[in-house]
C-alpha cells in the first residue's frame, strides 16, 4: 500500500513536469543550439566571445561580467586586453557599454538590455532560435521582423553576415496538415491561424546571400549562444566538474556511515 | 573531563537536559523510511540558518544594489555561487521535506491523542516556514520576486473596509518598493528565523515529553518494560542507535541535495524561475505570474474560487483569499477531525485509505494547476459555463479538486467512524 502510494506520488510528479515543461512553449518550435564536445568547449567560447565584443557590445552591455573572467576560456589578460577590449581599459572592468539607456530607449524604442544573464531568462535554444529568425519586413521600423519575436525593436544587426531572409507564408485549410508540414519543414515554422479558418505556415527562406554560407553563420550564432550561457553563469562548467567529485565524496561516505548503521543495529531486535 | 562535566552539571542542567531531549530518550525501534523527514526538516533548517548568515554578508537590501549583489556573490565572491545555490536549493527542499513529514503524520495519525499539541506547533512552524518563504523570495529582486509578492500583498488589499489600509501597510508604501524589501529583508533574516528556531525547540520538548509514534500507531509507553535493559518492549534509545540511523538519512538527503546543487540549481525553473533572472521592474508586468512550486497548491484554490458568490456584493477575490487561508488553517484541527479507532493507516480500512489517495492527488495537481495558466486546458464551449463566471477547463477542475481538498477534512469524522478497521497487535511489527 505505502510503495504504491509513493509510486504514485512519483509519477504524478513527473507528469506534473513534465506538463509545465510543455506548457511554456509557444511561437515556432524552437531550433536546439547544438552544444560543443568537451574538448572543442573552450575554442567555441573563445570564437563566441569574439563574436559578442565585436557585434553586441556595442548596444548591448554585461555590466555583472568582468572582462578578466574571459581567462577561464583559457585566454590570457594579454590576450584579451589585445583583442577582446573595446569598450574598456582595465581588465577588472565589467562590459559595460557608452550608450545610455536614454539614448537607446530614443534611438530603439525601448534601451538594448542587458546580456550578462540572458541565457538564465530565455534559454540557449530561444537565443540561437532568435539568432537565425530575423527577416525582411518592409513594413517595420528598422525593416527587419523576428519569428521568434515578433515586432522586436532590434533591427538584424548580422545581416551582412547572414544575408537577408524573407517570409514565405504557405496556406493550409486544414489546422492538422498545416501542424505536419511546420514539423516537416527544416528549420523554423511558426502555424498561425488565417482569415476565413484556414492555418498558415510561416517559413523563412534565404534571399540574398551573405558573406558568410548558412552552415557557417549557424556556427557563427552556435558559438555565440555558448558564450552567452558561459556569461549568464562563468562558473557552471567548474560546478559540475566539482559536483562530480562531491558525489564520488558523498558516496563514499554513504557507504561508510551506512555499514557504521548495520553494525549498531545488529544487535536490535 | 568527568570534573568539568560535574562542575557544568552543578550550575546548569547539562547531562541531564541532553539525557531528556536525546541521550536517554526512548523511542519505538520500528521507524521507517518515512520517519526521516523530522531530522532532515531540523537539519535543513541549520543549513539555511548557516548559508544564509554567509549570504547576507554580501546581499543588499536596496532595490537599486539587490539584483547586483547576488550577480555579485554568484561570479566574485569565492565560494558564493555555492553558498547561494545551498540557500535556493534549500528553500525548496525544506518544503519537501516538511510535506513528506506531514504526510507522515497523515499516515500513521501522528496527530492523535496524546499528540494534538504537537501537531498544533508543527503546523504552526509550516505556517511561520510559509512566511519565511514569502519574505525571503523577494529579496533577489527580479521580476518574479516583485510581481509574486505584488499578487500576495494584493490578496490582503481584497479584505473588505481595512483591504487598502492594510496593503500599504504591510508594504509600506503604494507598490512594492525599496522600503518593502528593506522590511522583508528584516523579517526573512530575523524575526522569521527566530519565531522558527523557538517553534523547532518546542516542538521537539513536546515530542520528547509525549513520545514517539510509530508505523503501526502502538503506544510503546503502555508496554511493560523490559527486565533486563529497564526500558519499553519496544522502545530502543535513541542515542547512538537513532542517532547514527538519522545520519545515514543525512548523507544520503544531502547527496541527492548535492545533485540538485551542482547539475541543475534550477530545475527547470521550479527551483530558479528563468524570470526571476530579469531585475525587478514596477512597469512590466511579466505575462504569468506564479508562485514558487510549493505555494500551487493554495494558489490553484485561491484562483479556483469565483469572484462573484453573494447576489448583490461586488465581485471580490476575497473568497478565494478566505478559502486559501482555510485550505492551510484546517490541518490544525485534524486531532479532532478523526474519529478512527486505529491511528495507523496499517490497520485502518479502505474507506480512509481512499480519501487519504484522493487528498494526495488533489494536493498534486492543483500544485501543477498553480504552476501553469488557467488556459492550459483550453476552454468550454457553450454559453451555460458563464453561471460561474470561467471557461477555462483548468479552473473548472481546479473548482472539483478544492471541493475534494476539504471533503477529506469536512467528511473524516464520518468516514474514519465507519471504516472497518483492522485489529492493532499489541507489539509493533
Amino acid at each position: 500500500m505505502m510503495r504504491a502510494i509513493a509510486t504514485r506520488l512519483l509519477v504524478a510528479l513527473l507528469l506534473a513536469a513534465s506538463g509545465a515543461a510543455l506548457a511554456a512553449e509557444g511561437g515556432p518550435r524552437l531550433l536546439t543550439a547544438p552544444s560543443e564536445s568537451w574538448f572543442a568547449r573552450e575554442a567555441s567560447l573563445q570564437r563566441g566571445a569574439r563574436n559578442f565584443v565585436n557585434y553586441c557590445l556595442s548596444c548591448h552591455g554585461a555590466r555583472f561580467m568582468r572582462y578578466s573572467r574571459l581567462t577561464d576560456l583559457g585566454v590570457t589578460e594579454a590576450m584579451i586586453n589585445d583583442n577582446l577590449m573595446f569598450a574598456s581599459d582595465k581588465i577588472g572592468n565589467t562590459m559595460t557599454v557608452a550608450m545610455s539607456e536614454a539614448d537607446g530607449k530614443a534611438w530603439f524604442g525601448s534601451p538594448p538590455p542587458d546580456l550578462s544573464v540572458i541565457a538564465r531568462v530565455r534559454g540557449k535554444d530561444w537565443l540561437y532560435s532568435y539568432l537565425l529568425a530575423f527577416y525582411r519586413d518592409e513594413d517595420s521600423i528598422s525593416g527587419w521582423n523576428n519569428l521568434v519575436f515578433p515586432n522586436v525593436a532590434m533591427p538584424h544587426v548580422l545581416w551582412n553576415l547572414s544575408g537577408s531572409q524573407k517570409l514565405v507564408d504557405t496556406e493550409y485549410a486544414d489546422g492538422e496538415k498545416a501542424e505536419a508540414a511546420a514539423i516537416a519543414a527544416k528549420g523554423l515554422a511558426a502555424v498561425e491561424p488565417a482569415a476565413g479558418g484556414k492555418f498558415v505556415v510561416r517559413t523563412l527562406a534565404l534571399d540574398t546571400p551573405g558573406s558568410l554560407s548558412a552552415p557557417q553563420y549557424e556556427a557563427f550564432v552556435a558559438d555565440l549562444v555558448n558564450y552567452l550561457d558561459f556569461m549568464g553563469e562563468p562558473v557552471k562548467h567548474e560546478r559540475i566538474n566539482m559536483g562530480i567529485v562531491v558525489l564520488i565524496f558523498m558516496g563514499a561516505l554513504f557507504v561508510l556511515v551506512y555499514s557504521l548503521k548495520r553494525d549498531y543495529w545488529k544487535e536490535v531486535h | 573531563m568527568q570534573k568539568l562535566l560535574s562542575w557544568i552539571d552543578d550550575r546548569f542542567p547539562l547531562t541531564k537536559l541532553w539525557e531528556e531531549q536525546w541521550g536517554k530518550y526512548v523511542a519505538p525501534k520500528n521507524f521507517n523510511f518515512w520517519y526521516y523527514f523530522g531530522s532532515l526538516a531540523a537539519f535543513v533548517l541549520v543549513m539555511q540558518i548557516v548559508t544564509g548568515i554567509f549570504l547576507a554578508m554580501t546581499y543588499k537590501p536596496d532595490a537599486t544594489k539587490a539584483f547586483e549583489s547576488i550577480e555579485y556573490m554568484m561570479r566574485d565572491v569565492s565560494g558564493g555561487w555555492f553558498i547561494r545555490y545551498m540557500h535556493s536549493t534549500g528553500a525548496s527542499a525544506f518544503f519537501i521535506v516538511v510535506y513528506l513529514h506531514m504526510f507522515r503524520g497523515l499516515m500513521y495519525g501522528s496527530y492523535r491523542k496524546p499528540r494534538e499539541l504537537l501537531w498544533i506547533i508543527g503546523c504552526l512552524i509550516y505556517f511561520a516556514l510559509m512566511g519565511e518563504a514569502f519574505f525571503g523570495y523577494l529579496l533577489p529582486w527580479g521580476q518574479m520576486s516583485y510581481w509574486g509578492a505584488q499578487v500576495i500583498v494584493n490578496l490582503f488589499s481584497t479584505v473588505p473596509f481595512i483591504g487598502d489600509g492594510l496593503g500599504t501597510w504591510i508594504r509600506g508604501d503604494f507598490t512594492i518598493s525599496d522600503v518593502t524589501l528593506n522590511r522583508f529583508f528584516s523579517f526573512h533574516v530575523i524575526a522569521f528565523p527566530l519565531v522558527l528556531l523557538l517553534l523547532v525547540a518546542v516542538h521537539l520538548m513536546a515530542l520528547h515529553e509525549v513520545g514517539s509514534n510509530n508505523p503501526d500507531g502502538i503506544e510503546i509507553k503502555k508496554q511493560p518494560k523490559d527486565a533486563k535493559t529497564g526500558i519499553y518492549l519496544d522502545g530502543i534509545y535513541s542515542h547512538p542507535y537513532y542517532t547514527i540511523k538519522d545520519l545515514v538519512g543525512v548523507v544520503f538527503f544531502l547527496a541527492v541535495f548535492f545533485i540538485v546543487v551542482f547539475f541543475i540549481p534550477d530545475v527547470g525553473g521550479y527551483f530558479l524561475e528563468a524570470n526571476n533572472f530579469i531585475p525587478a521592474d514596477p512597469l512590466k508586468t511579466p505575462e504569468h505570474i506564479a508562485p514558487v512550486w510549493y505555494f500551487t497548491p493554495y494558489y490553484a484554490i485561491l484562483r479556483a474560487v469565483p469572484s462573484k458568490m453573494l447576489p448583490f456584493v461586488p465581485p471580490t477575490q476575497f473568497y478565494g483569499v478566505l478559502a486559501m487561508a482555510a485550505a492551510v488553517l484546517i490541518f490544525c484541527f485534524l486531532p479532532w477531525l478523526d474519529r478512527g479507532a486505529v491511528k495507523s493507516i496499517r490497520y485502518r480500512g479502505t474507506l480512509y485509505k481512499s480519501w487519504l489517495a484522493l487528498f494526495v492527488f488533489c494536493f498534486l495537481l492543483l500544485g501543477y494547476l498553480g504552476t501553469v495558466p488557467v488556459t492550459i486546458w483550453g476552454q468550454f464551449s457553450g454559453g451555460w459555463t458563464e453561471i460561474l463566471d470561467t471557461k477555462d477547463k483548468a479552473t473548472w477542475v481546479a473548482r472539483i479538486l478544492t471541493v475534494a481538498y476539504f471533503l477529506f477534512f469536512v467528511l473524516m469524522p464520518w468516514y474514519t467512524a465507519r471504516d472497518k478497521t483492522k485489529p492493532v497487535p499489541e507489539r509493533v511489527q
